[in-house]
């Protein structure tokens, strides 16, 4: 029954809770329930994000963390597919390293910021180092947990047809690990935008929204902090929406799922 | 007929390791297929059968005696020697034309030849409708026979066919039976098939090999002297099955009274193979 719900009726579903959550918004602050200053009515939030889209370069600091955002997640992206592979295909290399990986990951990502920092200064490259290592862990995760799942009875179907490594790699490995693959970089995607946002608030203050953001809060401006709130929400949206679509297309051979 | 053996198997054994204990998959085994033949294989499950198909592919080696192939000996797996499998193993991310494909992947054919023989092969197997489908879209039967295209599309010298219709519904069977059987008279590739189906093996078998087991072992080679395509309906058909049923049953009773498998080590005279050899 769920099968054959339009796609319309699941938009407007799906837009309920916000819509209902603007009216309780407009309500609160209409009727003087909460302070205007911690909570600011919609129309200054409105009116503040004409100004800065219009007066300010909001679209500048939204290209700036989009790019950065892009950067850090494609180094990442890259970067986590080739070592995991690596891991995934040298049992050797996988004993040795997998165990020190596996603890690696469990240090939060913000303890890194000061070594970053450190390493890399204050500027763009320590944000998008910071970002990439975001990206890079459920990546090389994901990665190296569907070339290790590759099945047995296709890598003998590969060994009867003669294949050398390459063949194996592109016939067999990476096809085969490709949804694992995809979650990891759907969830790089995720995890980079969070960190887009972080380094920009815990590393030197640039174009960026999460500058934006900061800005908001020295000046006391709620509003301001508001539609940068917004606007991050609205990205990491898009973002995994865009996600969903670039898998469905590479995964295109799978049987469409159940639910 | 052994001096033109096209694959012959010598004195095989095959042991394996099991929670540090050796268990004999095959003890002595020898069979030496012509050119052009098509023996089944069937017996009990555990009797080694589908360790003696993977053995004669190449796509295990870790024996005692001899198996050639054309002469040479058989050190691993190779494209003159194609190998269907019980279970479709369609590469599940390629179309049907592609993974019939990639039994071409490493042949010297040009570019143009192997569209025009992966097209060929499917018209063979009746899939060309189904050419850029993928494998979940298929049957169960579509997607055995993409899989049989895949074993056949490289003119391999010799086919092996593990329970290639195991898993299929019996109307899907016989009907592929019959497919295989046309494909074969008109190719002319050397088939061996194994199966536990003695109906299958006595349509389909120019001679069937009965194996008992623990330890896999060849118990007799029953020739099967009637024209093709065959009417299992008959009375030879019939009497030929019977005959085959019979030698399998001896395998599953004589299994109990004998002690250990141990123990049936020292049995010298072993009269099936070397018929086989002589026949």
């Amino acid at each position: 029954m769920s099968g054959t719900t339009s796609t319309a009726l699941r938009i407007r579903r799906g837009i309920t809770l916000p819509l209902l959550l603007l009216v309780v918004w407009e309500f609160s602050s209409r009727t003087g329930l909460v302070d205007p200053r911690f909570l600011p009515p919609l129309e200054s939030v409105i009116a503040t994000a004409r100004r800065e889209l219009f007066g300010n370069d909001l679209i500048f600091d939204l290209l700036s963390s989009l790019a950065r955002n892009l950067c850090g997640f494609l180094l990442g992206a890259a970067v986590g597919i080739a070592f995991a592979t690596v891991l995934a295909l040298s049992p050797l290399a996988g004993r040795l390293v997998m165990p020190t990986f596996n603890g690696f990951k469990q240090i939060s990502l913000l303890a890194w910021i000061p070594l970053i920092s450190v390493w890399f200064g204050f500027g763009e490259q320590a944000k998008i180092v910071f970002v990439a290592l975001a990206c890079f862990i459920p990546v090389v995760l994901n990665t190296y947990d569907g070339m290790r799942d590759a099945p047995a009875d296709l890598i003998e179907v590969g060994r009867a047809l003669q294949f050398n490594a390459r063949q194996r790699f592109w016939r067999i490995y990476l096809p085969s690990a490709m949804p694992a693959i995809a979650t990891g970089i759907h969830l790089g995607l995720i995890y980079s935008w969070l960190a887009t946002v972080g380094a920009e608030y815990f590393l030197a203050v640039g174009p960026g929204i999460g500058g934006l953001v900061i800005a908001g809060r020295e000046r006391f401006d709620m509003a301001m902090v508001m539609v940068g709130v917004i606007i991050l929400g609205l990205v990491g949206f898009s973002l995994n929406r865009l996600a969903a679509t670039v898998e469905n297309h590479l995964l295109r051979w799978r049987p469409p799922r159940a639910a | 007929m052994s001096a033109t053996a096209h694959l012959a198997i010598q004195n095989v054994t095959r042991q394996f390791m099991v929670n540090s204990r050796i268990i004999t998959a095959l003890q002595d085994v020898s069979l030496s297929v012509a050119a052009g033949e098509f023996v089944t294989i069937v017996g009990a499950s555990g009797c080694g059968k589908s360790t003696l198909l993977r053995l004669g592919a190449g796509l295990d080696t870790g024996h005692q005696g001899e198996i050639r192939h054309r002469g040479e000996p058989v050190r691993g797996a190779s494209l003159e020697r194609g190998i269907v499998f019980q279970e479709p193993r369609l590469f599940p991310w390629l179309t049907v034309e592609r993974n019939v494909a990639l039994g071409l992947e490493n042949a010297a054919v040009s570019k143009a030849d192997k569209k025009r023989l992966v097209d060929e092969h499917l018209e063979l197997v009746g899939l060309t409708g189904f050419a850029k489908a993928y494998p979940h879209q298929l049957s169960g039967g579509m997607a055995q026979r993409a899989g049989i295209a895949r074993g056949l599309v490289n003119r391999p010298d010799v086919l092996f066919l593990d329970e290639p219709f195991g898993a299929l519904d019996a109307i899907t069977k016989a009907h592929l039976q019959g497919e295989l059987q046309s494909i074969w008279s008109r190719e002319k590739i050397t088939m061996i098939l194994v199966t536990h189906d003695v109906d299958e093996a006595v349509f389909l078998g120019d001679r069937v090999v009965v194996m008992s087991p623990r330890p896999g072992r060849i118990r007799e080679i029953v020739p099967v002297d009637l024209p093709r395509p065959r009417d299992r309906t008959s009375a030879a058909f019939a009497t030929v099955r019977a005959h085959v049923l019979q030698s399998l049953n001896g395998t599953t009773s004589a299994r109990d009274p004998r002690p250990t498998p141990a123990d049936a080590t020292p049995v010298l005279p072993r009269p099936a193979p070397a018929i086989a050899v002589a026949r």
